[in-house]
């Protein structure tokens, strides 16, 4: 690998993981984020209750 | 890499960032799936046709990441049980060739423990059991102690890839050095043949890459008298100037960050008008940009090239790691123990993607059918279940799953992408859009993704995508100016279509047209729709 190789690999990989250092610090940091923070939560509202939504006769 | 930085900042943070706030806002209009979250936004007929591809999208993908997910299940179970000791990666390759049912259709329905089907009959059957009886939230319960447990067994993965040094001592030229040169080095030096271009004028065509040093060398001294051919070294800017480097970037973008998918519209509906979604958004995504930069592209590409060479890792696929990974493990001490636990980890994260990737199908079917969830996973479980059985019978080559994932997972995220965005900065407006996603979030998005949202980034897709259609569709070669019809066309409209990948294209045509036939006469979709009370 040349020296321009090396650079651009140590930028790339310093870039990803210093956003994601800085977005967990931010995470930890604020108060009460964790509450409003959220990804792909298994659980749906649509799970915790089977509403009955066929049309009533 | 540059390409690939400049696509993540321009067009995966713009559609994260757009798809959340989307999301959120078509949710508190009474909206959980995509069809009606963009029915709601453009208050047109159209809107929910458009949406039809964020429900199409997941579910058809769907149909063979389970395939796939079984596949690290058998794997898992396959160190276990000490049989993934290979002595090379021929041996490597032909186990999962037989493992998958590479050689010939419906040879993956054969029953034993070095094959998919009894993997794939549990990981199906899973999936539904967890999403049907609701039971999934203690996978995600254990998964918050899996995921981390993943990253650090890929980080001493990692390091016992960048210490493989060269595995064969007859060929020490394929070491990982080189690897690592091979993905990371600004510079090119490529073997070019002289071609002749429609117009009649002369051209100069790739034929491969040129990596190291004695090669270069040798195939300098190789081709000497050969006017038909020549070395040619490529700066960074010239490969900046080739649209297929953009093309690449766009869509690996699009995959990892799952964007363009119809997955995060889904989720971002349920959320509550005071979560905050720039960092949610910004968080997921740069946690997956550093398992795919400084984790898994890492370990994959250098270890394929140290143990493949060059044609290995330029011919590669994503079936690269399950070719290439037990050749590492079986260089590491405790390697059964290590395999075992990364391809089970990996199954593990693989459920919850694959669970992510049933929710707008089913949030789509309760809102379209005002049915329950538990009768709308019944429905749609039957449906996918189909549509697995026939990608994983027509397991030769892997032509059903290769021509459902060229035509819905790379062409079709690219339609849906640019819907999106657009609607997010012309329809929905940049204005209230970005007032919609401030609300509740720590901080604002930049007030320069206003224009990139609004103008360059549906510019920027736009432009990629014709150039895509061009390539991959019409077979034009924009670098080398010439034109030949690429295989998945000809296997559709070619003298000798292929019959698979005819039948996959049907497969999706009609999944298709029933969604959007239930899009059709959803009667949810004809009723007025009220801003709510705290609109932006």
């Amino acid at each position: 690998m040349t020296a321009g190789g090396w650079l651009i690999m140590i930028l790339s990989v310093g870039a990803v993981t210093a956003l994601l250092a800085w977005c967990i610090y931010k995470v930890m940091s604020l108060p009460d984020e964790v509450d409003r923070l959220h990804g792909f939560e298994i659980e749906t509202p649509d799970e915790r209750e089977e509403p009955d939504r066929s049309p009533k006769p | 890499m540059v390409a690939y930085f400049v696509s993540f900042l321009i067009l995966g943070l713009s559609i994260c960032w757009a798809e959340w706030t989307m999301g959120r806002y078509g949710g508190r209009l009474g909206f959980n799936s995509a069809p009606g979250i963009l029915h709601a936004i453009t208050r047109h007929p159209v809107g929910r046709y458009l949406g039809v591809l964020g429900v199409l999208i997941p579910v058809s993908i769907y149909m063979y990441y389970v395939y796939v997910e079984a596949w690290c299940l058998g794997y898992a179970v396959n160190f276990l049980a000490g049989n993934m000791r290979f002595e090379s990666v021929e041996e490597a390759g032909a186990f999962w060739a037989g493992f998958i049912g590479l050689a010939e259709n419906g040879t993956a329905f054969r029953w034993g423990i070095s094959q998919v089907a009894p993997y794939l009959v549990f990981v199906f059957v899973l999936n539904f059991v967890l999403i049907y009886r609701g039971i999934a939230k203690g996978i995600e319960w254990f998964c918050k102690f899996a995921m981390p447990t993943l990253v650090i067994l890929a980080v001493v993965v990692l390091l016992r890839v960048l210490t493989l040094g060269a595995p064969d001592p007859a060929q020490p030229e394929l070491n990982v050095h080189n690897g690592l040169g091979f993905m990371w080095n600004p510079s090119k030096t490529v073997l070019q043949e002289r071609i002749e271009l429609p117009d009649g004028s002369e051209g100069w065509r790739d034929l491969r890459e040129l990596v190291r040093p004695g090669v270069i060398e040798a195939t300098r001294a190789e081709i000497a008298d050969n006017p038909e051919l020549r070395i040619e070294r490529v700066s960074i800017w010239t490969q900046l100037g080739n649209p297929q480097l953009w093309l690449a970037a766009a869509g690996q973008i699009f995959f990892s960050l799952s964007v363009g998918f119809g997955v995060i519209i889904t989720y971002a509906s349920y959320l509550g008008p005071r979560d905050d979604i720039v960092l949610s958004g910004l968080a997921a995504t740069s946690a997956n940009e550093f398992c795919e930069v400084a984790l898994g592209g890492l370990i994959t590409i250098p270890a394929a090239f140290a143990f493949l060479g060059l044609a290995g890792v330029a011919g590669g696929t994503f079936a690269l790691g399950f070719n290439i990974l037990p050749m590492v493990f079986a260089a590491m001490p405790l390697g059964d123990f290590f395999g075992f636990l990364f391809f089970f980890l990996l199954f593990l994260a693989a459920v919850t993607s694959s669970l992510s990737m049933l929710q707008p199908g089913i949030a789509y079917l309760e809102e379209v059918m005002a049915i329950g969830r538990k009768r709308s996973a019944a429905l749609l479980g039957l449906i996918t279940a189909l549509g697995c059985g026939f990608i994983v019978y027509f397991s030769e080559d892997l032509k059903a799953m290769d021509t459902i994932d060229f035509w819905v997972g790379t062409f079709l995220i690219f339609c849906l992408a640019t819907v999106q965005v657009t609607l997010f900065g012309w329809v929905l407006g940049i204005d209230k859009g970005m007032r919609e996603a401030a609300r509740g979030a720590a901080f604002a998005i930049p007030r320069i993704y206003r224009p990139i949202i609004k103008y360059l980034c549906p510019l920027f897709l736009f432009t990629i995508f014709v150039m895509w259609t061009l390539e991959q569709v019409f077979g034009v070669n924009l670098t080398a100016g010439t034109r030949e019809v690429p295989g998945y066309v000809k296997d559709l409209f070619g003298d000798e279509p292929n019959l698979v990948a005819r039948l996959s294209v049907m497969l999706v045509v009609t999944l298709a047209a029933f969604l959007a036939i239930l899009a059709a006469r959803a009667p949810k979709y004809s009723e007025p729709i009220r801003e709510p009370e705290d609109a932006p």
